[in-house]
């Protein structure tokens, strides 16, 4: 059979009856536009949370001393001093999966300039940190091996600390600052971060190296913390398990016996936050597929009363030549065409309806491709697999008693 | 010819091969009807079978020339604009010439039943199946459209005219008379009327 025929047929008979083919349609469109939206929606609050965290970090690894017994006492991991100077280096120097490590020591106190005095923490770092954290310098610049080596007392300062203690406006840079009474030059200002998705502000932030504030603050010997970064976020797995062997094997731990320090990465962070989104993302998509279902029960309904309705016309077409396979093929190019058709009106209702979404509300949205190909072809597959059994049943239709139905 | 229930319509669907017979053998035009499947009977009455009904049967919504076209839209080796012209001609042989844009909605019962016949017409069929087809009309119409049928009878088409109406049989060349499934009566026409004259000398009802 000519297919061009049979679409012109089934395009007469949907254009025939305009209102029943739109309600028909009403039904998968909304169903493809909430898909979408949803998804969209879902998508969007899953990259949002992904790039909040990518921010602060995706690949970044936190080293911690803890978990220590001394004669069956568990230890308070601040009290730990495991952490020495040694691992850093080997660290450092021997891990293949690492960009950067630096060490991390802080002590809170208040800042003073002037007139001015703000409360806050000093970080001892090295200049890895700026990458492994994703500061960047805006002006000025960043302390130098040299500047560690010396203890030097510079400092880096973040856009809160200039607001608070440089309240008229001067540039910070080479300007000195008290921490405690420890006098700071301020070699540079860091770039603003804004606040993380845990509601810290990231620009409350004085750095310095972290010999300073070992020697000359705290006077300690230890690390508090180390921060590492993997080379990629996919790596962070294998940089964990070679930073365990390397500092078990630093602190000589036997086999049996337990780390005496805390490897976190954000990634399982990262994994618990997107599970709950995946799961959100989920729901919704459901809810909208059965919206989707809904409608495509609708085009069965409609189909099937179409074809009770057009018994005569069915007739008058077998008697003049159609076959059964035309018939069918008739009605179902009719169910496809509207499902398509529905499916084109609801993707492009679905985009409009995110970024209305997006607009209104403030929602970030993300619009999947995959999405919009999925609910298209799902519409489709609904328009065919509804639309079979009504075509099925119009083209199983006896000439003789169609074409006389009253 | 025969009165309800004497098989008229069942010879028709025989005939028209809608229907197949339980016994004995239909061959239309030298093919064997009764050993075809529906799919191929769907296809011979395409190419070789002209229906009229009682009730025109025009696709509702749709003008005179697309239900022309109709039977042609099943037909692979008829290209669109080949539809066209034949439709165009069969319509003006009905004196349609000048409706063929109008929908089917927007026409009188006598141009109706001409759509259908010139749908009938347009597939140029061996046979044209006509059951009860001025049955739903008025004697003046009735007439116009027998006068159709015998114009096209004397171009040599075969016409099959199924009716109750004795009247209408005195236009026919050859009257079977059916009777509870079985020809009673199968004679040639001597003195077959002609429809022309009979319209001519209707009177002319006064509006």
């Amino acid at each position: 059979m000519n297919g061009t025929n049979l679409f012109k047929i089934s395009l007469k008979a949907l254009n025939n009856n305009k209102l029943r083919t739109f309600l028909t349609m009403l039904g998968i469109i909304i169903g493809v536009a909430s898909v979408i939206t949803m998804l969209a929606i879902g998508q969007g609050s899953k990259r949002s949370i992904q790039s909040q965290i990518s921010e602060m970090g995706s690949n970044m690894i936190m080293i911690h001393p803890g978990n220590m017994e001394r004669g069956g006492v568990r230890q308070g991991a601040s009290d730990q001093q495991t952490l020495k100077l040694e691992d850093y280096q080997s660290l450092r120097d021997n891990c293949k999966y690492l960009a950067g490590v630096s060490p991390v020591v802080n002590s809170s106190g208040q800042l003073i300039y002037g007139a001015n005095n703000y409360p806050c923490s000093i970080y001892g770092v090295s200049q890895e940190y700026l990458d492994i954290r994703q500061f960047s310098v805006e002006s000025g610049e960043s302390f130098t091996d040299q500047d560690i080596l010396a203890s030097a007392k510079v400092c880096l300062i973040g856009k809160t600390i200039v607001d608070n203690i440089f309240t008229g406006g001067e540039d910070p840079v080479g300007k000195v600052i008290r921490f405690n009474k420890i006098p700071f030059k301020v070699i540079g200002v860091l770039k603003s971060k804004g606040y993380n998705s845990m509601g810290q502000d990231q620009d409350a932030v004085v750095l310095s190296p972290y010999t300073t504030i070992q020697k000359r603050v705290l006077a300690i010997t230890h690390m508090q913390e180390l921060y590492c970064s993997a080379l990629t976020e996919d790596l962070t797995e294998k940089a964990t398990d070679e930073i365990t062997t390397i500092l078990r094997h630093n602190h000589k731990l036997k086999e049996t016996d337990d780390d005496d320090f805390d490897v976190r990465s954000q990634q399982e962070l990262s994994t618990m936050l997107s599970s709950t989104t995946d799961l959100m993302t989920v729901l919704l998509a459901c809810i909208a597929g059965i919206s989707l279902i809904v409608g495509g029960i609708g085009i069965m309904n409609i189909m099937y009363v179409s074809v009770t309705e057009r018994t005569r016309e069915i007739g008058l077409r077998m008697s003049v030549g159609a076959r059964g396979v035309d018939i069918l093929s008739q009605f179902l190019i009719e169910a496809i065409l509207i499902s398509i058709t529905g499916g084109i009106i609801g993707v492009i209702l679905g985009i409009g309806a995110s970024f209305g979404v997006k607009l209104i509300a403030k929602w970030p949205i993300y619009i999947q491709p995959w999405s919009v190909f999925l609910s298209f072809g799902v519409c489709t597959i609904t328009g065919i697999f509804f639309g079979w059994y009504p075509a099925k049943k119009a083209a199983e239709l006896d000439p003789i008693e169609a074409i006389r139905y009253e | 010819m025969g009165t309800s229930g004497s098989g008229k319509s069942t010879l028709l669907n025989l005939l028209g091969c809608l229907d197949t017979p339980t016994s004995g053998e239909y061959y239309l035009d030298g093919a064997k009807v009764r050993e075809m499947g529906k799919a191929e009977r769907a296809v011979l009455r395409n190419r070789k079978i002209g229906f009229v009904f009682q009730s025109y049967n025009l696709l509702p919504k749709t003008t005179a020339i697309e239900n022309v076209e109709l039977p042609l839209m099943y037909n692979v080796n008829v290209s669109a604009t080949q539809r066209r012209e034949k439709a165009i001609k069969s319509l003006v042989s009905v004196g349609l010439g000048d409706r063929l844009m109008h929908k089917s909605n927007q026409m009188s019962g006598g141009q109706m039943q001409r759509v259908a016949i010139a749908r009938a017409l347009v597939n140029d069929p061996v046979i044209i199946l006509a059951d009860e087809a001025t049955g739903n009309l008025d004697t003046r119409t009735s007439y116009e459209i027998l006068v159709l049928f015998q114009e096209l009878h004397s171009t040599g088409r075969t016409i099959i005219f199924v009716t109750h109406n004795p009247e209408i049989a005195q236009f026919c060349s050859r009257n079977i008379i059916l009777r509870d499934g079985h020809i009673v009566e199968d004679k040639m026409n001597e003195k077959v009327l002609s429809a022309k004259e009979v319209l001519d000398a209707l009177p002319i009802e006064k509006e």
